[in-house]
């Protein structure tokens, strides 16, 4: 039996899902600003639910981003230190992926384009497509940048998600014409497709460790030196 | 009981290991200076994301040089505040679940009072009641200590705390950040009656304190006698030296007339220094000067818990872990975190 436990905190909402042979138990809150107070209960409670300790599972994931960076940094903190702890193996986890993923489980979705309000003008943009076996696929590369500038995919029947649409949704339709199908601005990335995500990480053997589990931010120029 | 603690409030991942029965026994640190030093000061976004980065390696290390394994630890407590938010839940989170997966108690700590309770860790170690003064970068506090917990505050910074006021007046001479030490440093070579800077808010009763008017007073003599373009290098290098040695003294006899105050005050004799500027070698000299002996005690810790560190937390951990503290599952920070709030440990070991 292959068991893992999967954070996400990245997005307003907060939630924890627990893998067991492809069942999946998920605890959901929207609570913004209450991830701090939530998440180890959540984790806590899937585990006695299902007469687990946390030793026994096989792997940890956690939604490493990109979001906001607090949120990342509290999914990255508590996996870290629950698997330093418990010594167990960590598959960090797109947010994108996991927001597409997430997609594809609700709708008939093959090709989804995720789009995250970075603030300061810019977008955390990220092309998917299905793949045969159920599990979504980067195309091109994640990155943050203006909608007017984010890389777009080829193809059309592209499917948008995530709250960018809702802040730049006229400008990505305009750009994408009518390669783009559909928009779900309100879908919210969820741990139940973080664990499917982190299982097959662990099936195909990406773990790391406790200390190499590190956030995603794509934003890395937050501060300029001075002179 | 063996505490871990985990400092990460500001730009210094510390870790340790306290057992109440055998002292400190690991501790470890990183210091952020080489990530911030090109920005000037410390920037609160590369601040956590460092931390990230480098406190559960540190937990790794502390414990190898303990000698211990994770289930040799029975609390884990973590620096909750004051400090930068963003800090400070990084270390928040991994201590807190850290607790939940080895299924120990775990405890915030207060940062301030992780200072206060620091010269605890040094042989002879002071007892209760004690005034304390914490210096450090973000305060100038006196305070009465009672028990752990139990804290008065007796006075208060109005405005630039005292090792601000050094990190301030270092950059004016142009020394590199951060400059508290560097300008101790530089004073070392000073001239002691060249300058004479004021003793600010000495001239009237009261314990408060007040440090930005001195580094004023630092840039208007430097800009004065620098004025003439003539002066030659050496002769420069000499008197911001002296302007060092003036400012220097001038913070250290304003601590010390106001520390005596607070004995007098309290009726207390054992005086406590804590926080980064206690390391200054000429205020522990003073102070021990001025004090010890005919008015009482004068107890610091070595530089190394001086300054942030994660013996600190793991001691006053250690306090609130044995006086039954426990937070739930869960973790909270909080950047404004007033050491007054605090509640009291009754528990005297
Ligand atoms: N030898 C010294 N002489 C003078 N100042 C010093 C010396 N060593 C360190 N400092 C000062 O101590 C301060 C750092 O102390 P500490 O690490 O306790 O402060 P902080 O953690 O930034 O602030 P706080 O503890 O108030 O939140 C700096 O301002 C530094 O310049
Ligand atoms: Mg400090």
């Amino acid at each position: 039996m292959t068991k893992i436990l999967a954070i996400e905190t990245a997005g307003p909402g907060c939630s924890a899902a627990l893998w067991v042979d492809g069942e999946v138990e998920e605890r959901f809150e929207l609570k913004p600003r209450g991830h701090s107070e939530l998440i180890l209960g959540m984790m806590q409670r899937l585990l006695a639910q299902a007469g687990l300790r946390l030793t026994q599972l096989d792997a940890l994931g956690f939604s490493r981003g990109p979001g906001s960076f607090t949120g990342v940094r509290i999914a990255t903190g508590v996996i870290q230190g629950a698997a330093f702890a418990a010594e167990l193996p960590v598959v960090p986890v797109s947010t994108l992926a996991a927001l597409a993923q997430g997609c594809c489980r609700e709708t008939a979705a093959r090709r989804i384009l995720c789009a995250l309000d970075a603030r300061m003008g810019e977008l955390y943009w990220g092309a998917y497509g299905l793949r045969a076996d159920g599990l979504v696929e980067l195309i091109g590369r994640e990155q943050v940048a203006p909608a007017d500038e984010v890389e777009l995919p080829e193809g059309d029947g592209w499917h948008g998600v995530g709250s960018g649409w809702a802040a730049f949704g006229d400008a990505l339709a305009r750009r994408m014409g009518p390669a783009l199908e559909a928009t779900d601005a309100s879908r919210l990335c969820r741990a139940r497709d973080v664990v499917v995500l982190a299982a097959a990480g662990h099936l195909a053997g990406h773990g790391v460790s406790a200390a190499e589990a590190l956030p995603v931010y794509l934003r890395d120029r937050v501060a300029t030196p001075k002179r | 009981m063996r505490v871990l603690g985990i400092e990460t409030s500001c730009d210094e991942t510390g870790v340790a290991v306290y057992d109440h029965r055998q002292g400190l026994l690991a501790h470890t640190l990183y210091s952020q200076i080489g990530v911030h030093a090109e920005f000037g000061g410390v920037v609160p976004e590369l601040a956590s994301r460092d931390h990230v980065r480098k406190t559960v390696p540190l937990v790794a290390e502390t414990l190898e040089r303990a000698g211990l394994q994770g289930r040799d630890i029975d609390g884990v407590a973590y620096t909750a505040g004051p400090g930068l938010v963003g800090a400070l839940l990084v270390g928040a989170a991994i201590g807190r679940s850290l607790a939940w997966g080895w299924g120990v108690p775990a405890v915030p700590v207060h940062h301030m009072e992780g200072h206060l309770l620091a010269p605890m860790l040094e042989e002879p170690r002071p007892g209760f009641p004690f005034v304390a003064l914490l210096v450090s970068g973000g305060h100038t506090q006196l305070v009465e200590v009672q028990s752990v917990g139990r804290y008065r505050m007796l006075g208060d910074s109005l405005d630039d705390a005292a090792g601000e006021a050094f990190d301030k007046t270092a950059k004016l001479l142009g020394l590199p950040y951060p400059g508290g030490p560097e300008l101790a440093r530089l004073a070392e070579k000073g001239r002691p009656d060249r300058f004479r800077f004021p003793r600010p808010m000495t001239d009237r009763p009261g314990l408060d304190f007040s440090f930005s008017g001195l580094k004023t007073f630092a840039l208007h003599t430097l800009q004065r006698e620098l004025a003439d373009a003539e002066i030659p290098t050496q002769e420069r290098e000499q008197i911001k030296a002296d302007i060092a040695y003036a400012f220097e003294q001038a913070v250290v006899e304003t601590l010390v007339i106001k520390c005596r105050r607070a004995l007098d005050e309290t009726g207390s004799r054992t005086l406590v220094l804590a926080g980064g500027v206690s390391a200054n070698r000429r205020l522990r000299e003073r102070m021990r000067e001025a004090i010890a002996g005919e008015a009482g005690e004068v107890f610091y810790p070595r530089p190394e818990y001086c300054t942030d560190n994660g013996a600190m937390i793991a001691f006053a951990g250690a306090q609130r872990l044995l006086g039954g503290q426990q937070e739930p599952l869960r973790f909270a920070v909080d950047p404004r975190w007033r050491l007054v709030d605090l509640p009291a440990i009754d528990r005297r070991r």
